[in-house]
């Protein structure tokens, strides 16, 4: 009988399970078992009362009146504001946290202010086959526009970088754009390894943090990026809101992404003059509610300590994959790294020759939702060999007795398509 | 709630197991057209030879879930050495077979020409489908329709550039 409480890590998660209106529901009969964190997580109910507690109490455009409760919404913004910063170690949060719609936005903003300030044509960029399309197609686009090179760290069978080559590729490279945590292998990268290479070789390093952060122990002043990108929705948090984390020295010289309000100090007929950090990059009325989720969010994860966390999405995937191997056997290939402390809670699998969005379709009659697809990873497919993948996803409040639900939902498939 | 019998008919799967038409034709003489599914990464690859109106041959590559490969297998049987206008008709039905359920869901933006035309067809004839009429369930998993519809709408290209092929060639 699996456990629900992980006594070893400090983790209630039976208890803490009760914080998620949605973990109570069924699905076609049977009790929800979500294994699709990676896409998106819940959302406690910590987090959806703060939002509708600001909502009904405090909500005013912030940066804006001087009335009382317009105070205390931009009072709750910017506070939100600097928990994020604390939570990931931003030596400044006030100035180096920009709030974005997410990860994506983040990246992009990174590819139109520096890579617009600093790219020029002939230039070489430096990225990874592992990366999110998130951190590709922007600076395709930037490349075609500039006549950039873009260069690609390869990866090896067991889904790690292949390192042994870096210094030669990052010769003459600009900017390293590299995911801290994979979203289809699971992957952790070493970010600090390569980005003292790349420093070395007088490039700016780029991280997206999109899966890492919500998952692991994040010290910005450590890790060696430059720029760190992430979405509040992976973490406990609500959608339409995500983070973009830059060095005060790197942000501060930088001309603005989005052109409007808020973002500007002046505007005359001449011209205008941009605001300081980090209003500079926020053009509009910011996603305020949001914040204050995204706040709320990061309190529950620093109540419940990263450290925590990690440790037991560790001892869960570790029990998810010696479980699916003990049952499968052969007719299951888990994707990414075999040692289970090198690498987040994601696990892309290919199940005997049986399509991924049927897998996902049977799975989903036993009440588990799991990931099929190409996970906006399409280089990565390919260097897999592979067109789509399923992924089953943990966070915090997943148990052993959900990995279980998936193998005996797996069994099923098996037998169904016989 | 829609069971899975409904999507995974016993035609379905036996076109999944055991496809029809299997492979690429030489291009050319062939028109070779590849038809993607970007929210799951599913390829398709339709080979077809058009002769005097008819489709004469046909052969399906590619890779997908078993609705969009069983789709595409019933499709190339049921086109093959039919007459060019016969195939469309059956496009508009097979879509419109798709397309009448899927403007009935809530949150559906409301359809282009092309569906309309489809479901004046659809009404007409459905009971022309055949063994097609298996793929109906569909429907009940919206989701899904895409995998099924792929297959037609990578052949519906196929026609057209065979015949602005024809057009050109012709003038």
């Amino acid at each position: 009988m699996a456990g629900l409480i992980d006594v070893a890590h400090g983790l209630d998660v039976e208890t803490l399970r009760k914080d998620f209106p949605l973990l109570a529901q069924e699905v076609n009969g049977h009790p929800i078992t979500y294994l699709d964190s990676a896409a998106s997580s819940q959302r406690p109910r910590q987090v959806l009362d703060a939002m509708r507690e600001y909502d009904e109490t405090t909500h005013a455009n912030v940066h804006r009146g001087v009335y009382g409760i317009a105070e205390e919404a931009t009072h709750r913004f910017e506070a939100a504001r600097v928990a994020v910063g604390r939570f990931i170690g931003a030596p400044n949060p006030a100035r180096e946290i920009l709030f974005s719609k997410n990860a994506t936005e983040g990246l992009n903003l990174v590819a139109n202010t520096w890579g617009r300030t600093h790219l020029h044509p002939g230039d070489s960029i430096l990225l990874t086959e592992m990366e999110h399309h998130a951190n590709i197609v922007p600076w395709q686009m930037l490349a075609e526009e500039r006549e950039l090179s873009i260069r690609w760290i390869p990866i090896d069978d067991d889904g790690a970088l292949i390192l042994d080559d870096l210094e030669r590729l990052v010769d003459g490279v600009k900017l390293v754009g590299i995911t801290c945590m994979s979203n289809v292998l699971g992957t952790l990268n070493p970010v600090g390894d390569i980005a003292r290479v790349a420093h070395a070789a007088g490039a700016v390093v780029v991280a997206d943090g999109a899966q890492s952060v919500p998952h692991l122990p994040t010290d910005v002043s450590t890790l060696g990026c430059d720029f760190l990108a992430f979405s509040a929705h992976k973490m406990l948090g609500p959608t339409g809101i995500g983070v973009l984390w830059g060095r005060d020295e790197l942000l501060t010289p930088l001309p603005p992404f989005l052109g409007g309000g808020e973002m500007i100090l002046d505007v005359r007929k001449e011209g205008f003059t941009p605001n300081d950090l980090p209003w500079r990059f926020e053009a509009g009325t910011p996603p305020i509610t949001e914040a204050i989720g995204l706040g709320a969010a990061v309190e529950y994860l620093q109540a419940i300590g990263m450290e925590s966390i990690r440790a037991h999405e560790i001892s869960l995937t570790t029990y998810a994959m010696n479980t699916l191997a003990e049952r499968f056997g052969d007719d299951i290939r888990i994707f990414g790294p075999k040692d289970p402390t090198q690498r987040g809670g994601v696990l892309s699998f290919a199940y005997r020759d049986i399509h991924p969005h049927d897998v996902s379709q049977i799975l989903d009659q036993y009440g588990v939702c799991v990931r099929a697809g190409h996970h906006c990873a399409k280089p990565l497919m390919r260097r897999l060999g592979v067109n789509a993948t399923a992924r089953a996803s943990f966070a915090l409040y997943n148990t052993e007795s959900d990995v279980d639900t998936l193998a005996n939902a797996l069994a099923e498939t098996g037998a169904f398509f016989g | 709630m829609a069971g899975l019998e409904d999507l995974y008919r016993e035609i379905i799967l036996d076109h999944y197991r055991s496809p029809r038409n299997r492979g690429e034709l030489p291009s050319p003489p062939a028109q070779r057209v590849e038809g993607f599914n970007p929210l799951c990464g599913d390829e398709i690859v339709v080979t077809l030879e058009v002769t005097d109106g008819t489709v004469s041959d046909i052969k399906i590559g590619g890779t997908g879930c078993s609705i969009s490969q069983s789709s595409a297998s019933l499709m190339s049987a049921a086109v093959k050495g039919k007459p060019v206008t016969e195939v469309r008709d059956l496009i508009r039905t097979f879509k419109g077979m798709m397309s009448i359920h899927e403007s009935t869901l809530p949150g559906k933006d409301s359809q282009d020409e092309d569906d309309i035309e489809a479901t004046e067809a659809q009404l007409l004839d459905v009971d022309s489908l055949g063994e097609l009429a298996a793929l109906q369930g569909v429907v009940k998993f919206p989701v899904r329709i895409k995998c099924a519809t792929l297959s037609w709408n990578t052949l519906a290209q196929g026609l057209d550039e065979a015949e602005s092929k024809t057009e050109s060639a012709s003038a």
